[in-house]
């Protein structure tokens, strides 16, 4: 049992309810100097990520904007907007992907994607952005599009393509066109989420030249609007210069050729709000609700839940810039899950690594969350804890506040590497959803066990105060000079302290500039940086976009014992 | 007359047909039935489900809707009567109220008229004839012509001598059809055949008489009481004097500005005049009253219960139709004149489905929402319409009567003001904004009316399209109105997706959380609401709005305009209808009805004394997928100069000219007739006569392209 909180509502809550178990102290000391400290630099990180934010939604420009208008054409968002349900939330995802990337700015990477309902259905919508150059493929255009598609087979979403591109970006074909994650992986991608009964649908609000034909024609069905959307493998000038044919785009390529005489469209629509609502009555038809595959997650959920006893605003407080101050994760998760009740697993063992069960917006979550370095015990309690809700089909959230597992003598002759990967083992064959969080650092092979981007979480997002990298930028620079020390001196070359000092101020540098959030949300590492106020209710979303499908058997590896 | 006493002593009425339809058989059950008299209706097919019918204990047809097939058809109505087995007949007002045939017809078959006798109701019905009578007893007459000869040099002649301006006006019939003021002699001729041709049409007798026409006069009647024992007592003067299209629109009781002499002249007068026509039951003699000289003339007497009779009901705390019924079983009148109370003022105000800027052209349509203040002691709506219900073209296009009672004049016009403004109608166009500003139009607060109250003070209660002010203060008003409308909608949006979740409830409720959840920005909405600009121009104005759902649940409503400012607001929606909004400091209640029809969505808002119409286009309702439909619907403006629509609905009962013809501006091109009531459509330039394809006997539709007229 906890101590008693200062805060009224949670009095009164421990009196109706008659007990408060597993209800979660507030945690926060208002007063302190780290509070002030932390409040006054998180207001500054979130003030310039959301002016970073307001910059990209402006899309490419306001010539292009005003050029998009006069054409009858709506800004990818404003589509979106129009095509999910009235009132709804949307999930948007990397937002700054691409952003200061290239020599020339690709807002939101020329493509909006995320995740929101139509009828009620949760579908991933994938938006091309007309005007940031023509809304062509750059590389990570094409990491950010099959980045949705990756998230909506995972999720069994259905995707709805709003197409108005150029097709790949010419001047950087080499990165766009030949890899295996490239721009035919778009359509291998449709052709395979259409064979598993994922739907896959394609609004033609623009051009779709050359490769982008083959969106709307791999699509399950199909909207072309009149006059704006046209398709074909090569335009007019391509025509002209290959057959000598002079022939118009809407005569080559329009909504009528293509819904009436080739069939590569399905349906006609008069203008953009038309295509838009004919998408919606696409999805208002597909009737999954019989199909298996495509669960709805809500068995498990309740739907009476309250709010938690503590402020979310208090996340911006709580979560440090300086990542060498500790912090209590439970202060966060006080914060996000159901009146703030945690049901802790195994709490007096393994005490680095917080374990325990809660719900947010009553959907029931196993919490991990970091306390510190992983010590053998708390890996042992993270892969024993990653099982129970395997076999339980509980969704894991990951806090990932970590610098790495203990190293030194004591701790490798434990077998740290062995129980480090036990919980690398758990974590990566467990088939619940997986959403990772990160509050703070995200170190070394911390980032692995805590379910890093390569662990393949359904969804990832980064708190603008974390950090990522292989190790701490002091640690890199301690080692990389250690080792330079030494190649110097087999080559009889003395180093002066002065140049020490600059090599390894340029090695933290470094590491500091790639450590980022910006660094890995703008090449795609996460699917975005979120103000630590708005966590509970991106989780929330995610779990119930991730519960959209029947649940899955988790097989095991072999667990070095 | 002794005989018919006698046999209605012997049997007292049990069960009351009601030849009649809307307001006024619905008015007329009311009190049969608190009377415990059973109620019968009759209906055309028009009007199978409307509420006079669902009103009655039981309900007759008797025919198609167009009226000479129903409620005028006399004897399928007394046939109706016999086989339910009624005892008397209630005419109502209009159709067959003032038909002597119609009265006679009921008393051959032994069914009591609730009316006077036949006999006053042919001697009043024949205008020239009534004048004869009335002034052989004495009541004072305008200066006219009201012989028989009815050559067209002759009446020329009679009314050069009477001296212009002159009106003339059908000898049977009433409510100012086929009326005609000239005020030159070149008009005549013009103005008296149209007048034969509309009497002919209504009422199937085209004598006309000429009268002076007294240029600044007020319209005073008085109502009087008969019973079967020759008493007849008057329950004060109503004035009648604000029309328009010679139509009565408000009324009151007593009449402002009129001494307690005055009064009692007046109405010994109308008694007088009852009296020489042996008169019993319901009637109203109708005065003119000169307000230069002071004098007044009697006009005519109607033999019926007048649309009007309420306010007269008010001041003297009686109920005039059991006055009726009393005296149709050959009761004495309840009251002596002495005992006749005078208590407080009333006002009447009709409410009718017209087109005000198109001069008052009757409207149709669907009542959508139809909402009033609730009824009381002070307060009565009479109606005979429900939501849902259509105005249609085949009868008169009154929605309601709305009747206030107060202390004095003062106090009773504080509450019409009041009820006016609440009176929400939406789905066809009304009176109810022109009668508000009447009501608070100054002069009628001062209580001075007259028969060209309307025509005097134009400036002032129509719109001025140069008027910047004003325009400016409409536009600022309609914005106002936009933004709460728009909050309200979405207000109620988000509500609905928390009560009815798309899907059937199948997503968690994560999604349709309020405010809708955005990564980093807020979820805007943005709307396109076009309206009816009255000023710069005219037509329809698209206003684009943007509202921002606040994190607090609030919106940050903004209009495209630039510089204009951003209103916050929060919309709570109570009930039906009823919304609370707060913004800039001010907290009230709003009521909004939205209905969709042909793609649009049609918003209509009250919000303190004002009525907003907005259309939306509903884009993401549309389904249709076929090429030739999902046109753009605004083309109200889009015809091409020249182009002639179709004022309202209506019969083509004359077409003038030809294709090709040439006609100068102004020139009358063909006639239209609706409600009874010809409007004459006229080239709007010079130039040659295009496209006309409708001929006479062709019924068109409101706004549909009569023809052009193009300068080659």
């Amino acid at each position: 049992v906890y101590g008693s909180s200062r805060r009224a509502g949670s009095l009164e809550f421990v009196t109706r309810r008659g007990f408060c178990l597993g209800v979660l102290p507030d945690g926060v000391d208002r007063n302190s100097e780290a509070f002030a400290t932390n409040s006054n630099s998180l207001a500054e990180l979130i003030s310039e990520l959301q002016s970073q934010v307001a910059k990209v939604l402006l899309g490419g420009g306001t010539e292009a904007v005003r050029r998009n208008r006069s054409r009858n054409k709506l800004l990818p968002r404003e589509r979106i907007d129009r095509l999910i349900d009235p009132g709804a939330s949307f999930l948007e995802l990397s937002q700054l992907a691409g952003h200061e990337l290239y020599g020339e700015p690709l807002p939101s990477a020329g493509i909006v994607t995320g995740i929101g309902p139509v009828h009620g259905q949760l579908c991933m919508i994938v938006a091309n952005d007309p005007t940031v150059k023509g809304g062509t493929y750059y590389p990570i255009t094409v990491k950010k599009h099959l980045r949705a598609q990756e998230i909506a087979a995972q999720c069994k979403l259905p995707c709805i393509y709003l197409v108005d591109s150029g097709g790949a970006f010419l001047p950087k074909q080499a990165d766009v066109f030949p890899d295996k994650e490239n721009f035919g992986r778009i359509f291998y991608n449709q052709a395979i989420m259409s064979a598993e009964g994922i739907p896959q649908i394609a609004l033609v609000l623009g051009s779709c030249t050359a490769g982008g034909a083959y969106i709307p024609a791999m699509a399950d069905e199909s909207v072309m609007v009149k006059g704006n959307g046209t398709i074909f493998l090569a335009g007019p000038p391509l025509v002209k210069a290959a057959t000598g044919e002079e022939v118009s785009a809407e005569d080559l390529g329009g909504a009528s050729v293509h819904c009436k005489t080739s069939g590569v469209s399905d349906y006609f629509a008069q203008d953009e709000l038309h295509a838009l609502a004919l998408g919606r009555n696409i999805i208002k038809n597909l009737h999954m609700a019989g199909k298996d595959i495509l669960g709805n997650g809500l068995h498990n959920v309740k739907y009476e839940y309250q709010e938690p006893l503590y402020d979310a605003i208090e996340l911006r407080s709580i979560a440090p810039t300086d990542l060498k101050q500790q912090f209590d994760i439970r202060s966060v998760i006080a914060r996000i899950v159901d009146g703030s009740e945690f049901d802790e697993f195994k709490k007096l063992y393994g005490t680095t690594l917080v374990t325990g069960f809660a719900r947010i917006f009553g959907q029931p979550v196993g919490i991990i969350g970091n306390n510190g370095i992983l010590f053998n015990e708390s890996a042992l309690k993270g892969a024993h804890f990653i099982e129970i809700c395997t076999q339980r089909n509980i969704p894991l959230v990951f806090l990932q506040n970590i610098t790495g597992f203990m190293v030194g003598s004591k701790s490798e002759a434990n077998g740290i590497a062995k129980s480090g990967a036990k919980m690398v083992m758990a974590v990566s064959c467990a088939k619940v959803p997986k959403i990772t969080i990160v509050v703070g650092g995200s170190f070394g092979a911390g980032n692995y066990a805590m379910c890093g981007r390569a662990y393949s979480p359904n969804f990832m997002f980064f708190w603008p105060n974390a950090r990522i990298s292989v190790m701490g930028g002091a640690q890199a620079a301690g080692v990389l000079a250690q080792i330079e020390k030494a190649n110097k001196k087999k080559q009889g070359i003395q180093w002066s302290k002065e140049e020490e000092e600059e090599f390894r101020a340029k090695v933290v540098e470094a590491y500091e500039k790639e450590g980022s959030p910006y660094y890995s949300t703008v090449r795609l590492w996460d699917d975005g940086i979120i103000d630590p106020a708005d966590t509970r209710k991106v989780i929330g979303l995610c779990i119930s976009a991730s519960m959209n499908r029947a649940p899955q058997n988790t097989k095991f590896g072999v667990f070095r014992m | 007359l002794s005989s018919a006493g006698e046999k209605a002593a012997q049997q007292r009425i049990e069960k009351i047909l009601i030849a009649n339809r809307g307001e006024i058989a619905c008015r007329i059950m009311r009190t049969a039935k608190r009377l415990g008299i059973r109620t019968v209706a009759i209906y055309s097919d028009a009007d199978k489900d409307s509420l006079h019918v669902q009103s009655a204990d039981e309900a007759i047809r008797i025919g198609p809707p167009p009226a000479r097939f129903s409620y005028l058809n006399g004897s399928s109505i007394v046939d109706a009567a016999i086989r339910s087995g009624a005892q008397a007949i209630h005419p109502g007002y209009g159709f067959l109220s003032e038909s002597a045939d119609f009265a006679q017809l009921c008393e051959d078959k032994g069914l009591t008229f609730i009316g006077p006798p036949a006999s006053a109701i042919r001697d009043m019905g024949d205008k020239s004839a009534s004048k004869r009578i009335m002034g052989a007893a004495g009541v004072p007459l305008v200066p006219g012509y009201h012989g028989n000869e009815q050559d067209i040099d002759k009446m020329k002649l009679e009314a050069d001598k009477i001296g212009y301006p002159i009106l003339i006006k059908p000898t049977h019939g009433g409510g100012g059809k086929g009326m005609r003021i000239v005020h030159t002699p070149n008009e005549f001729v013009e103005s008296f055949l149209a007048a034969q041709r509309e009497a002919a049409a209504s009422f199937g007798i085209n004598t006309i008489l000429l009268e002076k026409y007294i240029t600044r006069p007020r319209h005073i009647e008085v109502q009087i009481f008969g019973d079967k024992h020759g008493n007849i007592l008057h329950l004060y003067e109503r004035d009648c004097s604000v029309q328009r299209r010679h139509q009565k629109i408000i009324e009151e009781a007593p009449a402002p500005d009129v001494s307690n002499d005055f009064r009692e002249h007046l109405g010994q007068a109308a008694v007088s005049a009852a009296q020489a026509v042996n008169y019993y039951n319901a009637g109203t003699v109708e005065f003119i009253v000169d307000t230069i000289s002071g004098q007044f003339y009697f006009m005519e007497m109607n033999t019926r219960l007048q649309v009007e009779h309420p306010v007269t009901e008010m001041i003297v705390g009686q109920d005039l139709v059991e006055w009726q019924i009393h005296v149709a079983n050959g009761e004495v009148l309840p009251l002596s004149q002495s005992q006749v109370p005078l208590l407080g003022h009333a006002f009447e105000a009709r409410i009718y489905a017209e087109n005000v800027p198109k001069g008052f052209l009757p409207a149709t349509g669907v009542l959508h929402h139809y909402h009033h203040n609730p009824v009381s002691s002070t307060v009565r709506v009479e109606t005979g319409v429900k939501e849902g219900d259509a105005v249609s073209m085949h009868y008169d296009p009154m929605i309601a009567k709305l009747v206030v009672w107060g202390e004095n004049r003062a106090a009773a016009l504080v509450k019409l003001k009041d009820c006016l403004s609440k009176f929400q109608v939406a789905g066809l166009p009304t009176n109810i904004n022109f009668l508000q500003k009447l009501a608070n139009h100054q002069a009628f607060e001062n209580g001075k009316v007259e028969t060209h109250f309307i025509d005097n003070y134009k400036d002032d209660l129509f719109v001025d399209p140069k008027n910047s002010v004003l325009a400016k203060e409409a536009y600022e008003a309609t914005r106002l109105g936009a933004s709460l409308a728009a909050a309200c909608l979405i207000a109620k949006e988000h509500l609905m997706l928390t009560r009815s979740p798309p899907g059937g409830g199948s997503l968690h409720p994560i999604w349709y959380a309020n405010p809708p959840f955005r990564v980093h920005h807020q979820a805007k909405r943005s709307m396109e609401l076009e309206w009816d600009n009255d000023y710069d121009c005219g037509g329809s104005k698209l206003l684009k709005l943007t509202a921002t759902c606040q994190p607090d649940g609030r919106y940050l409503i903004e209009t495209e305009e630039q510089g204009s400012p951003a209103l916050e607001v929060k919309a709570t929606y109570l009930r039906e209808h009823c919304y609370r909004v707060e913004a800039d400091g001010v907290s009230k209640e709003v009521n909004l009805a939205v209905y969709v029809k042909d793609h649009i969505r049609h918003i209509h808002v009250w919000e303190g004394s004002y009525h907003h119409y907005f259309r939306e286009k509903t884009g993401l309702e549309l389904s249709e997928d076929d090429e030739s439909q999902h046109k753009p619907k605004f083309e109200a403006a889009a015809h091409p100069r020249g182009t002639v629509v179709a004022p309202m609905a209506g019969l083509v009962v004359k077409v003038m000219v030809k294709n090709k013809t040439k006609v100068e501006e102004g020139q009358p091109v063909l006639v239209l007739e609706a409600m009874k009531m010809e409007h004459v459509v006229k080239a709007p330039s010079s130039g040659y006569v295009n496209g006309l394809k409708v001929t006479a006997g062709e019924q068109v539709s409101d706004g549909s392209v009569l023809f052009s007229v193009k300068d080659e």
